[in-house]
C-alpha cells in the first residue's frame, strides 16, 4: 500500500528519466555538471513560486498574483539601495534593510489577498488576477520600463553565490520544498489545510480556524514568492521591469503535473518537486536543442499538455 | 447500586426559540441519559432541527438553558468545549474525502507529543484502538474519500467517541443505508449505548424507534407533546401525537377533488424500476398513470419518491426496469429523449435545477422551448417567445415587472411559477411534478395548485411527488413509498390522514 502510495506519487520519474536521455542525445553538453546545475538553478526561483502556489491550492484557493510579487518585492528594495547611475532612486540604502523590504512586501501583498479573498470573499481567481495587473503594471510604470543593476552582494547572495558547487538558490529551494513536506505532513496545521481543502465545513466543525490559516497561507505564500524573485534578481545581478511576468503559468503547470489538485485538498510537496524538475529539464532541453526560439513556447505547451495527460493515466490524487 | 444517579448527558430545561415572528421551540424540555437512547419524532417543521442546533452549540435559546453532562453549556464560540461533550452525525457527510481514517477521527486534536506536530505512529494506533475498543470494522489507513455511506457515518461516530463526547445526536442516520447497514448500525447504537454513552436518535421512520429506542419524545409545531417510555406508547397513540387534532374539517381526511375530468389512455408506464441513488434508492417499482389522473407518489425524504421521478425524465439512469411515454420505451438516462416524448418537469431543487436566475421570466419559461422558437438559422423568434411566455404568465398569475425582469427577483412563489411554466410551456402529455409548493407562499400554493388541477382536467398525465399533504388534494389516486418499494395504495379520495402517514412512517396502524 504504501509503495503504491509513494509510486502514484513519483509518477513522473520515468517522464523526467526518459527527458534526461532525449536530453543527452540532444546535445552531450547536457549531462556536463554545470549544465545540470544550470538546470536546478533555473528552477529555483520557479520551485519557490511552485511551494507557494501549491500551499494555496491546497487549502482550496489560488493566487495569480504570486507572479507580480515575485516581480514587484526585488524591484521595490533594488530601487531604494541601487545608486542613481544604475537607475537607483539614490537613497543606497543598506541591502539588508532591502532584504527585509523584499519579505515586508512580500506579507503586505499576502495579507491584503488573504483579507480580500477570505474575509470579504472575493472571487480569487479575478481578484488575484486584477492584483497580478496591478503589481505587474507598478513595476512596469515606477521606473519607466528601466533595468535596475550593479546591485550590493549581500543582495545579491542568495542567486548569485554557491556552496560546494551548487548555488545557494538550489539549496535554499530544496531546503524550502523538505520543510513544507514534512510541515504538510507532520504539523497540525499541515493536516488542518488539508481538510479545509478537501471540506471546508468539516474543518470548521471540527474546530479548525479555517479562516485564519486560510489568510496565513496566502501571507507565507506571497513571501515565498517574494523570495523566489530575490533569488532570480541575484541570478541575473538585476531586477528587469518585466521579472515574472507569465512565470504563473509554469507554475501552475508544475503543480497540477506534480499531482497537486486544483479544487483543493490534495497533493504532495515531493510531487509539486518533480514537476519543477520536469519543466526545467523542458526548457533546458529546448535551448539546447536550437529549435528556433520563436516555436519554444509551443513546444513547450505540448510538452506540458502531454505530462498533465500522462499524470491523469496514473492517477496522482493523495494527500 | 451508585448513591447518585450519573448526570444526564445533554438537557434542554424549558427552552423556547424563535426566528423573527416564528417560534420554533416553545417550553421545550428533553434528557437524555448516559445509556440511554432517546428517539426525537416530529413531522418536517416540527422544531427537530432547532433543537438540534440549540444542543450541539449552533444557536442559543431566547429562553431556558441547555446543560451537557452535568455543566452549563459553554458560550457558542468555544466549539471545542461543546466538541468534547457532544456531537451530531449529520446526513450530510462531514469527513474529508482526502484525509485517512485516522486522520479524520483525529482531526484538529494534537497527537504527538507536543502541541502541533502529528504523530502519525500514535494516531493510527489510537484510532485502531478505538475502532476496536467499539467494535468497528475499518482499516484505519483508508482514504475517507473512497468510504461507503455507512462507513463514513462509523468514522463521524469515532470522531466524537475520541474526543470524549459521550452525547451523541444521530440524525436521521438510516436515510440512505441499505437495510444489511441499518441492521449494524443498530449493532452499533446497542454497543455505545452499553458502553454509558447517551443517543438521541432522530428518524421519520418510527418502527425504528421501536427497535432501539428506550424512550420517546415528540415534537409537534414547537412544542413537546409527548416524551414517554417507547413501550408504553403505542403506535397509534405516537402518530397522533405526532399529527395532532388538526382542524375539523382536515381532521379524518384529505379534502377530495372538485371536479375529475374522464380518464384516458396509459401515458406512463413505469414497470419494475430499480435505481441505485445517494437520495435514496428505488427497487422493483411499477405503476402507471392515464390521462387526465393525478397520481400522488408519496415517501419521506429519502424513500426513492424523488428518485423515481429524476429517473422518469432521465435526470438518473436506472439499474434496470423500463419506462414508457405514449408507450414509447424511453432511452433510459436521457432527459432529451424524455422532453422529446413529451414529458413535462418541475424539478424538486428550483435553485439548483430549476431557472437561470439572471435571466428574464420570458426566457426562463420558454428555455425548453428554444428548437421551436428557432426560425431560419437558428434565431429565436422574440414575439413568438413572448407570446408563449405571457400565456403562461396569465395562467399562472406569475407577478413580474415585465417579461424581460430576471427570475432572481421575484419572490419565491412566482419563481416556482416560472418554472412550472416552463414544464407546462412546451404543452406536455406527461407532466412530472416534484415538491411543487415548498417555502411559497399561501396565495401561490393555491395558483400553483390551480393550475396544476387545470393541467390534469386538460387530459395530461400527472405525477406529483410531494410530502405536503396539501398538495395531494389534486391528485385523484396516492401511492405510498417507503424505503424505495411501493408499500400501499390509496384508490378513490378522500383519503384518512392518519392511515395515510401511518404509511408513509412505514407502519401498520388499524384505525
Amino acid at each position: 500500500m504504501l509503495v503504491l502510495k509513494w509510486l502514484r506519487e513519483l509518477t513522473l520519474v520515468p517522464v523526467i528519466v526518459v527527458l534526461m536521455v532525449a536530453g543527452a542525445l540532444v546535445d552531450p553538453v547536457f549531462f556536463t555538471p554545470s549544465n545540470l546545475i544550470n538546470v536546478a538553478e533555473g528552477g529555483a526561483a520557479l520551485g519557490m513560486v511552485v511551494v507557494a502556489e501549491s500551499l494555496i491550492l491546497i487549502t482550496g484557493k489560488f493566487d495569480i498574483s504570486l507572479q507580480g510579487t515575485f516581480g514587484l518585492a526585488p524591484l521595490l528594495a533594488a530601487w531604494l539601495i541601487a545608486p542613481k547611475a544604475s537607475e537607483g532612486l539614490g537613497t543606497e540604502w543598506s541591502p539588508w534593510i532591502g532584504l527585509v523590504i523584499v519579505l515586508i512586501v512580500g506579507l503586505a501583498v499576502g495579507t491584503f489577498n488573504g483579507a480580500l479573498v477570505i474575509k470579504a470573499n472575493f472571487n480569487a481567481f479575478i481578484f488575484t488576477l486584477a492584483m497580478s495587473i496591478l503589481l505587474t503594471g507598478l513595476q512596469l510604470g515606477w521606473l519607466g520600463g528601466q533595468t535596475v543593476y550593479n546591485l550590493p552582494e549581500a543582495f545579491i547572495y542568495l542567486g548569485a553565490e554557491s556552496w560546494f558547487g551548487v548555488p545557494v538558490a538550489v539549496w535554499v529551494t530544496v531546503a524550502t520544498f523538505v520543510v513544507a513536506a514534512l510541515f504538510m505532513r507532520y504539523h497540525r496545521i499541515g493536516r488542518a489545510m488539508y481538510a479545509i481543502g478537501g471540506n471546508l465545513e468539516a474543518a470548521r466543525a471540527a474546530g479548525i480556524q479555517v479562516d485564519r490559516i486560510r489568510i496565513g497561507v496566502f501571507m507565507v505564500a506571497s513571501i515565498l514568492a517574494a523570495m523566489g524573485g530575490l533569488m532570480q534578481a541575484g541570478r541575473v545581478t538585476a531586477v528587469t521591469a518585466g521579472q515574472g511576468s507569465n512565470l504563473i503559468f509554469g507554475v501552475f503547470a508544475a503543480a497540477v503535473i506534480g499531482g497537486i489538485s486544483l479544487e483543493g485538498g490534495r497533493g504532495r510537496m515531493v510531487g509539486a518537486l518533480t514537476g519543477v524538475i520536469l519543466l526545467s529539464l523542458v526548457t533546458n532541453i529546448l535551448t539546447l536543442s536550437n529549435i528556433s526560439s520563436t516555436w519554444i513556447d509551443a513546444v513547450d505547451g505540448a510538452i506540458i499538455l502531454l505530462a498533465l495527460g500522462l499524470a491523469k493515466l496514473i492517477g496522482t490524487e493523495s494527500a | 447500586m451508585e448513591t447518585r444517579a450519573p448526570a444526564p448527558v445533554g438537557e434542554a430545561d424549558h427552552v423556547f426559540k424563535s426566528f423573527g415572528e416564528t417560534a420554533a421551540l416553545v417550553d421545550v424540555s428533553l434528557t437524555v441519559h448516559p445509556g440511554e437512547c432517546h428517539g426525537l419524532v416530529g413531522r418536517n417543521g416540527a422544531g427537530k432541527s432547532t433543537l438540534v442546533s440549540l444542543l450541539t452549540g449552533l444557536s442559543r435559546p431566547d429562553r431556558g438553558s441547555v446543560r451537557l453532562a452535568g455543566q452549563p453549556a459553554p458560550g457558542l464560540a468555544d466549539r471545542g468545549a461543546w466538541l468534547g461533550r457532544v456531537a451530531c452525525v449529520y446526513q450530510r457527510s462531514m469527513v474529508v474525502p482526502a484525509l485517512t481514517v485516522a486522520e479524520n477521527v483525529s482531526l484538529n486534536r494534537p497527537t504527538g507529543r507536543g502541541k502541533s506536530l502529528v504523530s502519525w505512529a500514535n494516531m493510527r494506533a489510537e484510532a485502531r484502538a478505538l475502532m476496536l475498543d467499539w467494535g468497528f470494522d475499518i482499516n484505519v489507513d483508508q482514504e475517507a474519500g473512497r468510504l461507503t455511506v455507512e462507513q463514513r457515518q462509523v468514522v463521524e461516530i469515532a470522531r466524537a467517541l475520541s474526543i470524549g463526547a459521550r452525547f451523541l445526536i444521530l440524525d436521521e442516520p438510516t436515510a440512505a443505508l441499505e437495510k444489511a447497514a441499518v441492521e449494524r448500525l443498530f449493532e452499533r447504537v446497542r454497543r455505545l449505548r452499553d458502553g454509558g454513552v447517551g443517543i438521541l436518535y432522530i428518524s421519520h421512520h418510527l418502527e425504528e424507534i421501536y427497535e432501539i429506542c428506550d424512550r420517546v419524545s415528540v415534537l409537534r409545531d414547537g412544542e413537546m407533546v409527548l416524551s414517554r417510555n417507547v413501550r408504553d406508547v403505542p403506535q397509534a397513540a405516537l402518530v397522533g401525537a405526532m399529527v395532532g387534532s388538526a382542524p375539523p374539517r382536515r381532521a379524518g381526511e384529505i379534502e377530495a377533488v372538485e371536479k375529475r375530468g374522464a380518464v384516458g389512455e396509459v401515458r406512463l408506464a413505469v414497470s419494475h424500476l430499480t435505481v441505485f441513488s445517494r437520495a435514496g434508492s428505488v427497487e422493483d417499482v411499477s405503476f402507471s398513470v392515464r390521462a387526465g389522473e393525478c397520481v400522488g407518489l408519496v415517501g419521506l425524504n429519502g424513500s426513492g419518491s424523488a428518485t423515481v421521478a429524476d429517473t422518469i425524465v432521465g435526470m438518473i439512469k436506472p439499474r434496470d426496469g423500463t419506462i414508457a411515454i405514449n408507450g414509447k420505451r424511453l432511452r433510459p438516462g436521457r432527459v432529451d429523449s424524455a422532453f422529446a416524448l413529451g414529458v413535462g418537469y418541475v424539478p424538486q431543487d428550483r435553485h439548483a435545477t430549476g431557472f437561470a436566475p439572471q435571466l428574464g421570466v420570458a426566457e426562463n419559461v420558454t428555455l425548453a422551448l428554444l428548437d421551436r422558437l428557432a426560425r431560419r438559422a437558428g434565431v429565436v423568434s422574440f414575439r413568438e417567445r413572448d407570446a408563449i411566455a405571457r400565456r403562461q404568465v396569465e395562467q399562472l398569475q406569475i407577478v413580474a415587472r415585465d417579461l424581460q425582469q430576471p427570475v432572481s427577483r421575484l419572490s419565491g412563489g412566482n419563481q416556482q411559477k416560472v418554472v412550472v411554466g416552463r414544464a407546462l410551456a412546451p404543452d406536455p402529455t406527461v407532466l412530472v411534478v416534484v415538491n411543487p409548493t415548498v417555502g411559497v407562499d399561501v396565495a401561490s400554493k393555491e395558483a400553483l395548485l390551480d393550475a396544476i388541477g387545470r393541467v390534469r382536467d386538460q387530459g395530461v398525465a400527472l405525477l406529483l411527488v410531494s410530502d405536503d399533504f396539501e398538495d395531494l388534494r389534486v391528485c385523484t389516486r396516492l401511492v405510498v413509498m417507503v424505503r424505495g418499494r411501493l408499500a400501499a395504495e390509496f384508490g378513490e379520495p378522500p383519503w384518512d390522514r392518519q392511515r395515510l402517514i401511518a404509511a408513509v412512517e412505514g407502519l401498520e396502524v388499524a384505525v
